[in-house]
């Protein structure tokens, strides 16, 4: 069982995460303006780097979302942080 | 001189000490250039350049692969075959492997150990059964194999499940596919290889891509760890690895990986003669040639390249088989493994030209690609060879995501991928 780091809880069992998706996928504004391409790209195309990754997770115990940085071949994660202002500390030591 | 495999042939090399049986296959050095370069010796690449070479009489061909034959997926799934799908399309493609795979051995002359024992989709609830009737008409229709089990069919096919009423998980009966089964995932890669080099094609391993050569817009061959390699068009077959291939080649594919995980018992006598899949609990199992049982259930939960797997959805895996059969408890495990597998949006494979012309794509197959090898090697044979698509692939493309028109099959059949 792997700790991932909630940046309001701590480090916590990875059961209670939830994956995001990519840190950064901004939906794209006006309606008219939207192509087919941008709306695929937002809606199905993933960066899914491997390597060094930058995500979007939920803690579903506390409902939190906030940003990931971590490696997806070895798992190591670098650090996490909240998407808002004074969001906490993870309080693991990276 | 012995190359062809047959009584005769064992019969003759009893006789000769075993001195006379030739390499499997080849390990030629690489060309410069090629008609069609395949990245990727995995089942598919190789079925792929096997196709090309028989179906379509192109004999300048490449396999390249950056480890060694089916050393990725294709040594790593639960060796199930079958076509259970719910939507035309996709029962139009697995039938058509699982087709192929019935006279796949003759055809290869290599035996791939294909049994088809049968696979029993159970449901564990009245609501259950009635999706499980609604599937067993699909398939139907479809023009597959299907029959409605209830649990005196249950029974009969699997004597040592808990059928209590009082058990965790009741069974009320299930999703019965006669000619589904299992087949031996090694031998498929190497029956394709030893088969596809008998036809002339260039077998190279330890050959990884370091990037694509692009001329002109249009894909011209890859420079690898051992040199350039041109060729008229390429095609990626590359389970695992496919997004980050795709990043090289400059654009980006709706694929995230994940590890899906599998282990083995320890060798008992013959227990379970089917193959059993429950949704419900996460988990599926059958019992190979040898006596082992090999368990298999959903993906992990975190987005992963490494091949190992981690132990909450082990877990989940393992409990869900003992709660359905008591008895597999005193059964110690021993090896467990993971593959990282392409998941799509729809659940579905991707098949069609690349956003960069001249590079084809075969992946997205999730968590059930080994099924469906002969079938992906037939289709991205036909794209290669002919540029255009063939009727069975037309749907997969990967313009579907752009038009909307997904073929969402973790929505209809209640796959686990």
């Amino acid at each position: 069982m792997q700790l991932f780091p909630c940046p309001f809880c701590g480090p916590r069992n990875e059961s209670e995460f939830h994956f995001g998706g990519d840190a950064g996928n901004q939906r794209p504004e006006g309606f008219r303006d939207v192509t087919d391409g941008q709306w695929t790209a937002y809606l199905h195309e993933r960066n899914n780097p491997k390597g060094p990754a930058n995500e979007i997770w939920m803690h579903l115990t506390c409902g939190e979302v906030f940003r990931m940085e971590r490696d997806t071949v070895h798992h190591r994660v670098m650090r996490s942080m909240a998407l808002v202002e004074g969001g906490g500390d993870d309080g693991m030591a990276h | 001189m012995t190359r062809r495999y047959s009584a005769f042939a064992l019969f003759k090399e009893g006789l000769n000490a075993q001195k006379g049986w030739q390499k499997a296959w080849r390990s030629p050095e690489q060309k410069p250039r090629y008609d069609i370069l395949i990245i990727g010796g995995g089942g598919h690449g190789l079925a792929t350049a096997y196709y090309l070479a028989k179906n379509h009489n192109i004999r300048n061909i490449a396999v390249i692969e950056k480890g060694w034959l089916g050393g990725g997926n294709t040594g790593r799934n639960t060796t199930v075959v079958r076509s259970n799908y719910f939507f035309p399309e996709s029962t139009a493609l697995y039938e058509m492997a699982l087709r192929l795979y019935e006279t796949l051995g003759r055809d290869l002359n290599y035996n791939i150990m294909l049994s088809q024992r049968g696979i029993i989709t159970l449901a564990h609830s009245e609501a259950e059964m009635e999706m499980a009737a609604r599937t067993v008409n699909a398939m139907q229709i479809n023009g597959t194999d299907a029959e409605l089990f209830d649990v005196e069919d249950v029974r009969r096919v699997l004597p040592l499940i808990n059928l209590s009423p009082e058990a965790r998980y009741p069974v009320f009966g299930g999703v019965w596919q006669g000619r589904a089964g299992t087949a031996r995932h090694d031998a498929v890669a190497w029956g394709y290889a030893r088969a596809a080099d008998r036809l002339g094609v260039d077998i190279i391993q330890s050959c990884e891509v370091e990037e694509f050569l692009v001329e002109g817009g249009r894909c011209r061959g890859v420079r690898t760890s051992r040199g350039e390699i041109r060729a008229d068009r390429v095609g990626m077959v590359v389970a695992g690895n496919s997004s980050h291939l795709a990043a090289k080649a400059g654009f980006r594919l709706p694929i995230t990986s994940y590890a899906l995980q599998a282990c083995v018992s320890e060798p008992i006598k013959p227990a379970l003669d089917t193959v059993v899949l429950s949704p419900a609990t996460g988990t599926y199992a059958s019992q190979s040639d040898k006596g082992e049982l090999v368990i298999g259930g959903g993906l992990d939960r975190v987005p992963s390249y490494g091949q190992r797997g981690n132990l909450p959805v082990l877990e989940h895996v393992v409990s869900g088989l003992l709660e359905m059969f008591p008895s597999f408890r005193q059964l110690r495990l021993m090896r467990q493994w993971a593959g990282i597998v392409d998941v799509t949006p729809d659940s579905s494979p991707i098949l069609g030209e690349s956003p960069l012309p001249g590079l084809f794509l075969n992946c997205g197959w999730g968590t059930g690609g080994f099924k469906a090898i002969p079938a992906g090697g037939t289709l991205l044979a036909h794209l290669l060879a002919t540029g255009k698509h063939h009727d069975v692939s037309r749907p997969f493309d990967l313009e579907r995501f752009a038009r909307g028109r997904l073929i969402d099959e973790a929505a209809g059949s209640g796959i686990a991928h």
